[in-house]
């Protein structure tokens, strides 16, 4: 699309709501490098949202669309849950059409995208919770993965149901006593990194939400792999403050207590050799473009 | 226009296919015999239809069909397809295709619509004139493969348009006038053209086709009444609270102003269809005291009775009903204001059909419910003819007096 869509009739301007008019002036679309620090000084590409106060789902969507390479370029598809309560107040086109099929959209869209713009890069960006991905929507998630598709598969895992109140989901942690499981929940939870590895997944990374220099890294690498090379996952601790009785300022706390060495959400990437060589390739040519500009910048003044 | 080709009325496509009006296609051009299968028709009729992308899943009986819009794809006729895992993730391929702006075809039948089922109310919802080929089946339990039009019932009320083929001639001309009256802006809903299973699917008849070197216009996602989702057009803030906010009055209207805004889409596809199927119903001696009205082939079956009791002096008409949503009212109200009985012959165990029309008309004590049978059950046209008469002698006094 490019900024230049984005354009406001003048007559019109003083109707316009607020933030539309702050998205047309000051919004990141189609910046290089755009990234978590354009946070507090752009318009952010996500409006105010009806999550529960300090819920980290928030801060966790603001980053990852901040960092979107292309946003001007970019369809997100989401799923029922408590991120569909944020999709509409996001700034990209997102689809929401059902609980669960949000992987099996995704295939079609970026196939349509891909027949209708042949020569642009169109991505796709699945953003939708642990019971949509890995429970009621599982064999849509990996047969995605297993055809190959090429987007972006990220999972908000709170380990559980949110949104309808707190059930045991395959997220959920053994033994955590949940609705619906109120002997506590009897097996482990699902190895989902794993299984996206040896599902075909180029790339896979889990992390939580703690560290934005991070959150920005993994997801520029998984959307650029997934254009290039195939799909990718990415797997997220966005803990459901509400569910597990913290308050609203203590879900920071919480994420840093999850991602020790030994814990369940310790930072871990998996990378095929060609996701890794295309990652190189791209570090190489960047570090190429920027000596050039250096070595043939013009004296000020010259032009 | 995105995308790479020209798309412009008289503009060649890549398999050497002149673009050419709908209308033209469909009344005028020219057309030769051939004899053929429905599910070679169906390849044959998406090979005149500009079709972007086409989900498969196999079920019998149209994996057939489905398995031969693959060979089209492989042709170059098509611009993507491939197998989905079930039938409801094809519907949502389906559904992200058509989101994406692609011009989008599939088939399914009996259990596949079923199990596809949350995703027809959404298509709609969400606007998608995405095409279905429903060839219908029994569905569980027993399992059952034979032609049963049960599955049509569940699909009444999705808030999708509803045609049904009668014979293979007129599923080509429905599959590609579907399209085109779907994908009308003041429409934009999906369409399901149904016909029973291997009495159309599997067996041949002559068929006139028009030529493989003209199709329809491609489809155009900047005419949708809904933007596209391709980020060509600016992306907004698009409600101030979700509609899932359960306390909130907004959700309640918003949600139901656009249910009834489908409803209306559906009510004004009523002019297109009339003027590309020539009518929303077909009628034969509808005069006659004594009426069969029904879809499909038990139509077929029906008119066969008609010529077996016309041999005994009883005179008998016929209305076939082509589209079932939306549904022929004041066509039927009008066709059958003097007739005394109303027979509807069904291939299901509910009856379905005979509801609807009871729903429609006035004096509805005129209508019986069948014959119908299901689960494959052939529907002999003696049987017709038989339960016409029974009926006709119970209700004698009836007729007589009236
Ligand atoms: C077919 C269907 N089944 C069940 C539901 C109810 N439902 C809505 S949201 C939800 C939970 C979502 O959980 P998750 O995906 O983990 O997202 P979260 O709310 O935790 O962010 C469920 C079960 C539904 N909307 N549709
Ligand atoms: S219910 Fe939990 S996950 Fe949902 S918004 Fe509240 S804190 Fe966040
Ligand atoms: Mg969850």
């Amino acid at each position: 699309m490019g900024k230049n869509n984005l354009k406001i009739c003048s007559d019109l301007e003083d109707i316009m709501p607020p933030e539309y008019r702050e998205l047309v002036a000051s919004a990141t679309y189609g910046k290089e490098n755009r990234g978590w620090k354009d946070i507090g000084s752009a318009k952010e590409l996500i409006e105010e949202h009806s999550l529960c106060a300090g819920c980290p789902e928030a801060i966790a969507f603001r980053y990852v669309l901040a960092s979107l390479p292309n946003p001007e370029d970019t369809v997100m598809v989401g799923s029922t849950g408590c991120t569909s309560l944020v999709f509409p107040h996001v700034a990209v086109h997102n689809i929401h059409s059902l609980f669960g099929n949000q992987n099996a959209v995704a295939s079609g869209l970026k196939r349509a995208l891909k027949l209708r713009f042949p020569d642009r890069e169109k991505d796709v960006v699945v953003l939708a919770g642990d019971g949509a991905t890995v429970d009621i929507g599982l064999d849509m998630t990996l047969q995605a993965w297993f055809r190959q598709e090429k987007f972006t598969t990220i999972c908000f895992d709170n380990e559980l149901y949110a949104n309808t109140g707190g059930q045991e989901s395959g997220l959920t942690q053994k033994g955590f006593v949940m609705k619906m499981a109120p002997q506590g929940k009897q097996f482990n939870k699902v190895r989902m990194p794993e299984i996206a590895r040896e599902s075909g997944c180029a790339y896979v990374a889990i992390l939580t939400v703690s560290k934005p220099n991070l959150v920005e890294r993994v997801l520029k690498n998984a959307v650029l792999i997934a254009r290039t090379i195939g799909p990718t996952y990415i797997q997220i601790y966005t803990p459901c403050i509400l569910e597990i009785g913290k308050q609203s300022m203590e879900g920071l706390q919480e994420m840093r207590d999850a991602e020790g060495p030994n814990d369940r959400f310790a930072f871990r990437e998996f990378i095929t050799d060609e996701a890794k060589a295309f990652l190189a390739d791209m570090d190489e040519k960047k570090k190429a473009a920027a000596a050039a500009k250096i070595g043939t910048a013009a004296p000020a003044g010259v032009k | 226009m995105a995308g790479n080709n020209n798309r412009s009325i008289g503009a060649v496509n890549k398999k050497g296919q002149k673009i050419v009006e709908p209308e033209y296609l469909f009344f005028e051009a020219p057309r030769q015999e051939f004899f053929m299968t429905g599910s070679e028709i169906v390849k044959e009729a998406i090979r005149r239809a500009s079709v972007d992308i086409s989900v498969a899943y196999p079920i019998t009986p149209q994996s057939e069909a489905a398995a031969l819009v693959g060979e089209l794809w492989t042709e170059g006729y098509v611009g993507d397809y491939f197998r989905g895992e079930n039938e409801f993730a094809v519907m949502s391929q389906c559904a992200g295709a058509s989101f994406g702006g692609a011009r989008v075809f599939t088939t399914t039948s009996g259990p596949g619509t079923l199990r596809a089922f949350e995703n027809f109310p959404m298509w709609s919802g969400a606007r998608l004139p995405i095409l279905i080929n429903v060839m219908v089946r029994g569905v569980n339990s027993p399992l059952n493969i034979q032609p049963d039009t049960l599955e049509m019932a569940f699909l009444l009320d999705t808030g999708m348009l509803i045609w049904h083929a009668e014979t293979a001639q007129e599923l080509f001309d429905m599959l590609l006038k579907g399209f085109i009256v779907a994908e009308q802006p003041d429409v934009h809903l999906p369409i399901a053209v149904c016909i029973d299973g291997f009495f159309v699917s599997h067996t041949k008849e002559m068929v006139s086709l028009t030529g493989t070197d003209i199709c329809l216009p491609h489809y155009d996602p900047y005419r949708s009444p809904v933007p596209c989702m391709d980020m060509e057009a600016p992306p907004m803030r698009m409600m101030r609270d979700p509609f899932v906010m359960k306390s909130n009055y907004i959700s309640y209207a918003t949600h139901a102003s656009w249910q009834q805004e489908v409803r209306g889409a559906v009510e004004r596809a009523r002019k297109y269809s009339v003027r590309y199927l020539g009518g929303m119903i077909e009628e034969e001696n509808s005069d006659a005291d004594i009426l069969i009205v029904s879809s499909g082939t038990a139509v077929a079956q029906g008119r066969e009775a008609v010529r077996l009791l016309a041999e005994e002096g009883i005179k008998v008409g016929i209305v076939r009903i082509k589209s079932i949503r939306p549904f022929p009212t004041e066509e039927l109200r009008q066709a059958t204001k003097n007739a005394r009985l109303i027979f509807v012959p069904e291939f299901n165990v509910s009856g379905w059909m005979a509801r609807e029309i009871k729903s429609t008309i006035d004096r509805n004590h005129r209508v019986i419910a069948g014959p119908h049978v299901a689960g494959g059950m052939t529907m002999p046209p003696e049987i017709i003819a038989e339960e016409i008469k029974k009926v006709m002698h119970l209700r004698k006094k009836e007729l007589v007096h009236g």
